[in-house]
């Protein structure tokens, strides 16, 4: 059944406040979270001042700064700063998106940074992304023919079939989506989430595949699949601006089409 | 300690190959009470102010029979698939679940045959 009492970690205390310099005129607020559930100790918030002058425009900027001139040890992930590579994932001020492609500007005020939400942390922003992975591997997010590439050349896809993978291939797999899916929240050791069924949908689309129907097969499932209630949390939280609610009504209606067509 | 890959544990017991009707039902039904629902404002409305013996010869009317006849299947049937997709998200433990969408889909199969029984009887007997 439903647990309706939190784990004794939920529970968040205050933690420290680092005052931004005396010279300082340009102050911004920063609220982070902190948790090393090794430590034994409930998972504390932090407040940073941070001198905006001398701090990049980015989210991830500040959290940089933070780390190399406040607290080097605050634990988070990040690689190519420009939302790519999917890494620095997190929650700020409520709401799921890659630190390094949000301005600080748009924030009114305080910024409160969280490690994205019903996962477990590893520490501080570091989500454990385990079955997150383990999901996209199920789905076999490769390419699957009988049919053998021809001898001279790479198997050919026409302009427009080229076009349906647009806004599916963007994906970074940064988990912003999924992780902002009640759905997800309720039931991710079955349903598949957002991010991973927006990938099954890039190969069910992509006209050089040869498995549509397999992968249809693997997917119709009440819990795979048809946990997706389109309340479109994943498309209004996606950094990356697609559509995942989408690509999921459009296998919701392959399959009917399969079934009914 | 379990040993079992992420990937064993991401898979688990596979694809059910089904939930498609369901969905597809759920819309089905929900499309066809939209018109069902007006009628039976309509007829609520008129069976509020008329003596029993007038609704009683409007409802044994065919076309009136049909529709609320029809209408007890769609809502009955909407209700039932509606709340087993409330069960399967919030009820984890698989015993409670199980059994929880089954006492639900009795209980609303009962109540559509009560539904029609009556409609059957004032219908015939008036």
């Amino acid at each position: 059944m439903a647990e309706f009492t939190l784990p004794k970690n939920s529970v968040l205390i205050e933690g420290k406040t680092f005052k931004a310099p005396a010279s300082a005129t340009n102050i911004r607020r920063f609220e982070v979270y902190r948790w090393d559930p090794e430590s034994g100790e409930n998972p504390r918030i932090d407040i940073f001042e941070l001198d905006m002058d001398s701090c990049g425009p980015m989210v991830l900027d500040a959290i940089l700064k933070i780390k190399n001139e406040i607290d080097s040890s605050l634990t988070f992930r990040r690689s190519c700063r420009e939302g790519v590579c999917g890494s620095c994932a997190m929650t700020v001020n409520g709401k799921n998106t890659l630190a390094c492609t949000k301005a600080i500007a748009s924030y009114p005020d305080t910024i409160k940074i969280y490690p994205l939400p019903h996962l477990q942390v590893i520490k501080d922003l570091v989500p454990d992304m385990t079955h997150f992975y383990a999901q996209y591997a199920s789905i076999k997010p490769w390419i699957e023919t009988q049919t053998p590439p021809p001898a001279d050349s790479e198997r050919l896809q026409s302009k427009e079939d080229r076009a349906k993978l647009d806004g599916l291939y963007d994906c970074v797999l940064c988990a912003c989506c999924s992780t902002s899916c009640p759905s997800y929240w309720w039931n991710s050791e079955r349903y598949l989430g957002p991010a991973v069924l927006l990938q099954a949908y890039r190969w069910l689309v992509d006209s050089r595949d040869e498995n549509t129907g397999e992968r249809l097969d693997e997917l119709e499932d009440p819990f795979k699949l048809y946990r997706c209630h389109t309340i479109m949390n994943c498309t209004d939280t996606c950094p990356k601006g697609l559509n995942p609610a989408k690509a999921i009504a459009e296998t919701k209606k392959m399959l009917v089409q399969r079934k009914l067509g | 300690m379990d040993y079992r890959t992420p990937l064993s544990r991401a898979k688990g017991l596979g694809s059910a190959k089904g939930g498609t009707s369901h969905w597809w039902m759920q819309r089905v039904t929900a499309v066809l009470l939209i018109p069902l629902s007006f009628w039976l404002i309509n007829f609520l409305g008129l069976s509020l102010t008329a003596p029993y013996q007038q609704t009683a010869a409007w409802l044994a009317s065919p076309l009136n029979t049909v529709c609320i006849v029809m209408w007890i299947i769609a809502v009955f049937y909407h209700a039932a698939l509606g709340l087993q997709v409330v069960i399967e998200d919030y009820v984890a433990a698989e015993g409670p679940k199980i059994i929880s969408i089954w006492v639900v889909h009795l209980v609303f199969l009962f109540l559509a045959i009560a539904a029609m029984l009556a409609v059957f009887r004032v219908a015939s007997i008036g």
